[in-house]
């Protein structure tokens, strides 16, 4: 009897827990529309390789803009951080944006030295992670995890494109040579895996500090290829592309590029880049409605073209749009991001694209040109498509499926 | 045999850069005593103003003979503001102040070139290789500079040897105090020496622009060699930054060009690459080493400049 009164007694305030509890769930999406997605930036903001970093940056503020700076109806907060071009920097910063700015996403990437050194916090972390530029071979293979995106490809699949171009054009000796860093090795790896000729000569340099490759080039013509294979990202690019011309062998071995003359480096190219084609997965002319309204609008508010480096980024913003989106905001929904963002269910500037089991794009690679137009300014051309659908190499090695 | 000389004149042209950038420097720490991290910036700035006069002017020699001009009113300008408040002070603060500057300049290049860089174009006669042997092709730029920069250590010879203010230099080098003491006006001479240094340095910038190029923190590399230059040389003397700039510029090139292929011989393949690159960017520094083991001072020591 006194158990009972006691019991009823009670009632009220167990009325009000209950309650309490029904109110706080049903607030429970209402509350999410107050949250905002919070994104964690990484990229080079000083330095030379700046350029590529402001690229970027300007190319996410655009898709932003074009989302009414919303992603999946929630306002977004971005946090930029700059890695100096350096590994040890760039994981300080992913831990600071993980752990003291608890973000949503971390989103960036250029160099694949500094993304081998940041993955373990963010995957440790399970933060969810989209990848714009990095294409470290590892991260197709063992180091593959379920929170971790690329927007762009495996180091791999662009200079292995080449290589198939460079069979096409029957190329028989090749002299190869790239900077000695985590992608430097991967690249000139891929061209070896499609190339079918005899490689006569592979140079790996000082990265990044050597910017004079006169042995290299002597060691070049030393060895008489039918072509020289080369890549050199950001600045080093438009240096190597000038002493290969100045070195008269412009005229005598033709030069064959990755991710060597692009959008930034072109206007300080000029002619010298026209002649040596490369390839890559996205090129300013694709015609497709996405890309058409992403290179006019960036032209039109920066007053310059956009880069890869650029697009790729962009494309991050429409990825994590679908995402969140698809989880109706709920974002401790990682599974359900997950699994929508596997599906690459948005409109990407280089047209529609699958994801492989290790999340890394297959797609087509593009043989590309520089052209000098009417207007005395220069721009790069789609001239064919080198591979359909391609596939890197070391998703065998990803666990997941 | 050709391929050996076309290496060695590769060596011989990055040695004349390096020799331009260590000239002012050695001056400048040698009759100064001044440590100057910021040379580097000086170096930059010179690049960043040819490529802006020589787009102004449509003409790469007179936008580099106006950059000349314009980076020595900014040495002696600079010497005047900042760096006379450095002298006489312990050498940790030079380092703290030049390298604030260092700092300051990339930061004001990016606001007004802003962060991509520039390029000097060379004149088309320029962009091609010339037979100087039969069956050897060499950059005709790289043979300019080459022959620019002799004529410019030929200048610089007879200004020091030959010249007042050369003598007031020597002097200067040996005992500052002396020459203080003997009525000459000291913070001129500085001044003087200062631009003249910041004008070697932005030579050696606008020079190598063509090849490299023009971007920000671009004199921060080279300046590590250029003070290993200055180290082997002997500080302050002009004569050991030529000998030790060739010798840097040599060692590291063929070291590039020939230790990975000659380690091929004994070693695996990839052990040799491995080991062959380490090596080889090594190998100014272990020069450097053993230079100092058989002579502290350096190879032309204060005493017999």
């Amino acid at each position: 009897m006194t158990n009972r009164s006691h019991a009823l007694s009670r009632m009220p305030q167990i009325m009000g827990a209950v309650s309490v509890a029904a109110l706080a769930l049903a607030g429970g999406p209402a509350l999410a529309q107050n949250k905002t997605v919070k994104i964690g930036f990484i990229s080079t903001f000083t330095g030379p390789p700046a350029a590529i970093g402001n690229d970027m940056k300007n190319s996410f503020e655009l898709g932003l803009d074009h989302h009414g700076r919303k992603l999946g109806g929630l306002p977004v907060e971005v946090i930029y951080e700059d890695d100096q071009t350096k590994p040890e920097v760039g994981v300080q910063k992913t831990q600071k944006l993980i752990e003291s700015d608890h973000v949503d996403f971390v989103v960036g990437y250029i160099w694949s030295n500094v993304l081998l050194a940041s993955l373990k916090p963010l995957v440790d972390s399970k933060t969810m992670t989209v990848v714009t530029n990095a294409g470290a071979s590892q991260l197709a293979g063992e180091l593959c995890s379920p929170y971790v995106f690329s927007t762009s490809w495996n180091n791999d699949q662009t200079p292995a494109a080449v290589g198939l171009y460079m069979n096409q054009k029957g190329v028989k000796t090749a002299f190869l040579i790239g900077p000695n860093y985590a992608a430097g090795k991967d690249m000139l790896a891929g061209v070896q895996s499609t190339f079918k000729g005899q490689i006569v000569g592979q140079e790996l340099t000082r990265w990044p500090d050597q910017l004079d490759f006169s042995a290299e080039l002597s060691k070049a013509r030393e060895t008489k290829p039918d072509a020289i294979f080369a890549f050199y990202p950001g600045g080093a690019g438009v240096q190597f592309v000038t002493q290969y011309a100045q070195s008269g062998l412009k005229g005598q071995i033709p030069l064959y590029t990755a991710f060597t003359v692009d959008d930034l480096s072109l206007p300080r190219l000029k002619d010298l880049a026209i002649g040596i084609p490369g390839a890559q997965e996205w090129v300013a002319d694709l015609p497709n409605d996405a890309n058409k309204k992403f290179v006019a609008d960036y032209k039109a508010k920066y007053h310059a073209s956009p880069s890869f480096y650029g697009a790729q980024t962009y494309d991050a913003v429409g990825l994590i749009d679908s995402a969140v989106t698809a989880v109706k905001g709920n974002l401790a929904d990682k599974e359900g991001m997950r699994k929508e963002m596997e599906k690459a269910d948005f409109k990407s500037v280089r047209g529609a694209f699958k994801y492989g089991n290790n999340h890394i794009p297959i797609q087509n690679f593009y043989l590309q040109d520089a052209v000098k137009n009417a207007d005395g300014s220069y721009s790069l051309h789609t001239v064919a498509t080198i591979v359909k659908d391609d596939q890197d190499k070391f998703h065998d090695k990803c666990p997941m499926k | 045999m050709l391929y050996l000389i076309e290496q060695f004149l590769n060596g011989i042209q990055l040695g004349m850069l390096l020799f331009l950038l260590a000239a002012g420097l050695t001056l400048i720490f040698g009759i100064m005593d001044l440590v100057n991290l910021a040379h580097g910036s000086l170096y930059m700035i010179g690049a960043y103003f040819a490529a802006t006069f020589a787009d102004w002017t449509d003409s790469f020699v007179l936008g580099t003979v106006l950059a000349l001009i314009a980076t020595l009113i900014v040495g002696m300008a600079l010497e005047v503001i900042a760096i006379r408040r450095l002298y006489g002070r312990d050498h940790l603060h030079h380092v703290l102040g030049t390298f604030g500057l260092l700092l300051f300049f990339n930061e004001l290049v990016r606001l007004i070139w802003g962060p991509a860089g520039m390029t000097l174009s060379l004149p088309s006669e320029m962009l091609t290789a010339v037979q100087v042997l039969p069956g050897l092709y060499y950059p005709v730029y790289r043979l300019v500079i080459i022959a620019v920069t002799l004529a410019v250590a030929a200048l610089l010879y007879l200004l020091v040897m030959r010249t007042r203010l050369g003598m007031l230099i020597r002097a200067g080098a040996s005992n500052r105090e002396m020459v203080g003491a003997l009525g000459i006006n000291i913070k001129l001479l500085y001044t003087l020496v200062f631009g003249l240094g910041a004008a070697l340095a932005g030579f050696a910038g606008l020079m190598q622009a063509p090849i490299l190029t023009v971007q920000i923190g671009m004199g921060e590399n080279i300046l590590i060699a250029a003070f290993v230059v200055v180290t082997i040389g002997g500080i302050g003397s002009i004569r050991g930054a030529f000998v030790a700039a060739l010798l840097v510029g040599l060692v590291d090139t063929i070291g590039r060009a020939f230790v990975p292929d000659l380690l091929h011989r004994y070693l695996s393949e990839a052990a040799a690459s491995g080991l062959g690159r380490s090596l080889s960017s090594m190998l100014v520094y272990v020069v450097m080493a053993l230079i100092l083991v058989v002579r502290p001072e350096g190879l032309f020591p204060a005493a017999s400049r």
